[in-house]
């Protein structure tokens, strides 16, 4: 076991090496001299050529991707652009709100659309399955960005039940703080939800045909405890690796979730640093993601162990 | 009483004949019927824009600015007094022609990567790590990192989203190839003195082709989705074409007065995308019985 996670860690060098290549590259050839940006509309030939060598920038590829891999690995992503500020200072004032939408709506999600898949399996064919498969065309069809704009339309507009935006810190009181998630995660949550909400019934479905469940219901246990006890343990695999699959949704909603609701968080980061092209900003936020995801499919890989017994490594 | 079952089969086939086959293709599968309609709807509104009663998208009138949705500018006016139903209806092009370039290059690009790789271990090994480190990086953030290096523009849009789906189309052409590789009627060919280009011709590709059409109108979908939330957040179509995400990005300030201006081309996004999906899982269901059991 250990030695598996060992080993998986170990697998998740040569993709992260390849993520830094190309996130590096992205600053290499993005236009724009930084040493000139630094200089100033007054600088002369001469100063932006200093600052071209103070900055290391007239060395070769492979000694700057050095260095720079070096800095990253000692929590030093670079200095933003445009405010002068540390890239890793400005993601970690963002962190938060980021971090409380994304796990709020990963656990909405589940909470939501396991049930969903499994109710679906269990009386496949019938309304019930068909509403869940309607709702499943209907998340991969609704951009988190046009179901944002529904909910607020409804919910905080007409209704006035919900904040229109903002994000209200944990520390602030938690029921503001669940009241400014509701929505966002809702809208970001759409797609997850029935992505998971698919796959669990699909899963389910090839499971329940087993007959181990003929067993299980012909020695008398009750439909939940087939369902749950005996069904969705079995299930629980592809469940499981779907979920991690799916966080990239996440990430990619949360950028847009984020801009519709006023949120401050990276995905606003995200925003505000692509229209002032600030690249070390992009940069980071690049790398924060990625590594984020490589770790949640981590965590899921080892997750199989607990979930199926038969797992061994 | 033998006869009696006969002629109610032969009553039930006369009827079937005389409502014809586009009839019966409807009553089979009303979805895939549905997608396909709106789908063609969509096209035809993009190619005719010019004559559906629009006028010119990009015309300003600021004393007209901010109108609700009334007879003379059906879906309102925006806040520089462009008619916002010109704007949506222009702005079907470019989903449309984004969403098929986009299905279009990363299949062809992913079908040629995968047959490689499916074939050559060394370029398999080098390759295919290539990939996963892509994968890894969230499709749209590997698009808004593309697009912040480039200027604005519908074949840079293209270009981006493209490369942010190759990986994919990459991984499942590869797995296709490998799983052939090992099948019987591939064995028996080169057992039978079947040249490498010709295998790959007669008994790879056709059977290439069903997976990546159901894959191709995947991506179709996701591709018109990610271009609106690139022209959204302002990383996507430059803001002189009408696209559905920019007129959304434009409306969003004004929103709480004005939602007509997200509303439409929201609508309209949701409709196309949802016609694209379903077309894609009747094209599953037929094509790919063994996956539809899967997905």
């Amino acid at each position: 076991m250990f030695a598996y996670i060992v080993r998986r860690l170990i697998a998740t060098i040569p993709v992260m090496g390849i993520v830094a290549i190309f996130v590096f590259s992205l600053l290499y050839i993005a236009p724009g001299d930084p040493a000139a940006i630094i200089a100033g509309d007054l600088a002369t030939e001469q100063d932006i050529a200093r600052i071209h060598h103070q900055l290391g920038l007239d060395e070769p590829f492979l000694v700057r991707f050095g260095k720079w891999a070096w800095g990253v690995l000692h929590g030093d992503l670079g200095i933003s652009i445009f405010t002068n500020l540390p890239v890793w200072t400005l993601i970690q004032q963002r962190l938060e709100p980021t971090v409380a939408l994304t796990v709020s709506t990963l656990i909405l999600s589940i909470l939501f659309a396991v049930p969903m898949g499994v109710v679906a399996a269990w009386r496949v064919g019938t309304w019930v399955d068909r509403a869940v498969m309607g709702f499943a065309v209907l998340g991969f069809s609704l951009p988190a960005f046009v179901l944002a704009y529904l909910l607020i339309l409804v919910f905080s507009v007409e209704f006035d039940w919900l904040p229109v935006q903002g994000y209200v810190s944990i520390r602030d009181g938690i029921v503001p703080f669940l009241e400014h998630l509701v929505l966002p995660s809702t809208a970001l949550g759409l797609i997850y939800a029935a992505l998971i909400a698919r796959i669990t019934r699909t899963s389910m479905l090839e499971v329940l045909s087993q007959d181990y469940i003929r067993t299980a219901q012909a020695k008398g246990l009750a439909t939940k405890d087939v369902l749950v006890g005996h069904a969705l343990k079995n299930a629980a695999v592809p469940i499981a690796t779907i979920i991690g699959i799916g966080v990239a949704l996440l990430i990619s909603g949360v950028i847009v979730t984020e801009t519709v609701f006023a949120i401050p968080g990276i995905g606003r980061l995200t925003v505000d640093a692509i229209l002032r092209r600030d690249y070390p900003i992009i940069q980071g936020i690049i790398l924060l993601f990625s590594a984020a995801y490589v770790i949640v499919n981590l965590l899921v890989d080892i997750s199989y162990t607990f979930l199926d017994p038969r797992v061994r490594y | 009483m033998t006869i009696a079952p006969i002629d109610i089969d032969a009553a039930l086939i006369a009827r079937r004949r005389a409502r014809g086959w586009f009839a019966e293709a409807v009553r089979r599968h009303p979805t895939v019927a549905l997608g396909t309609a709106l789908l063609a709807l969509m096209v035809l509104m993009a190619i005719l824009a010019p004559y559906l009663g629009t006028v010119d998208p990009q015309a300003l009138s600021p004393i007209k600015r901010l109108r609700f949705p009334q007879e003379a500018y059906w879906f309102g006016t925006d806040m520089l007094g462009r008619d916002v139903y010109s704007r949506v209806i222009y702005g079907s092009r470019i989903s449309l022609i984004v969403g098929l370039s986009v299905a279009l290059c990363s299949t062809v690009i992913g079908l040629a990567i995968g047959l490689v790789t499916g074939f050559n271990r060394i370029a398999d090994a080098v390759v295919m790590r290539v990939m996963d480190g892509l994968m890894s990086i969230p499709p749209v953030l590997l698009a808004i990192a593309l697009m912040a290096l480039t200027k604005a523009s519908v074949g840079n849009v293209i270009f981006a989203i493209t490369v942010s789906e190759v990986p994919r189309v990459t991984r499942l052409v590869r797995g296709v190839v490998l799983s052939l590789r090992e099948q019987p009627f591939v064995e028996a060919a080169t057992a039978a003195g079947t040249g490498f280009v010709k295998t790959l011709r007669r008994h790879i590709l056709p059977n290439t082709i069903a997976p990546i059409l159901v894959q191709g109108t995947y991506i179709c979908a996701s591709a018109m989705i990610t271009e609106a939330t690139l022209s959204f957040i302002g990383a996507g179509t430059p803001p002189n074409i009408p696209s559905w995400g920019n007129i959304m990005a434009e409306g969003r300030s004004l929103f709480q007065v004005a939602y007509y201006i997200v509303l439409f081309p929201a609508a309209f996004l949701s409709v196309t995308v949802l016609a694209v999906n379903l077309v894609g899982d009747g094209l599953r269901d037929a094509l790919d019985p063994r996956l539809a059991r899967r997905m």
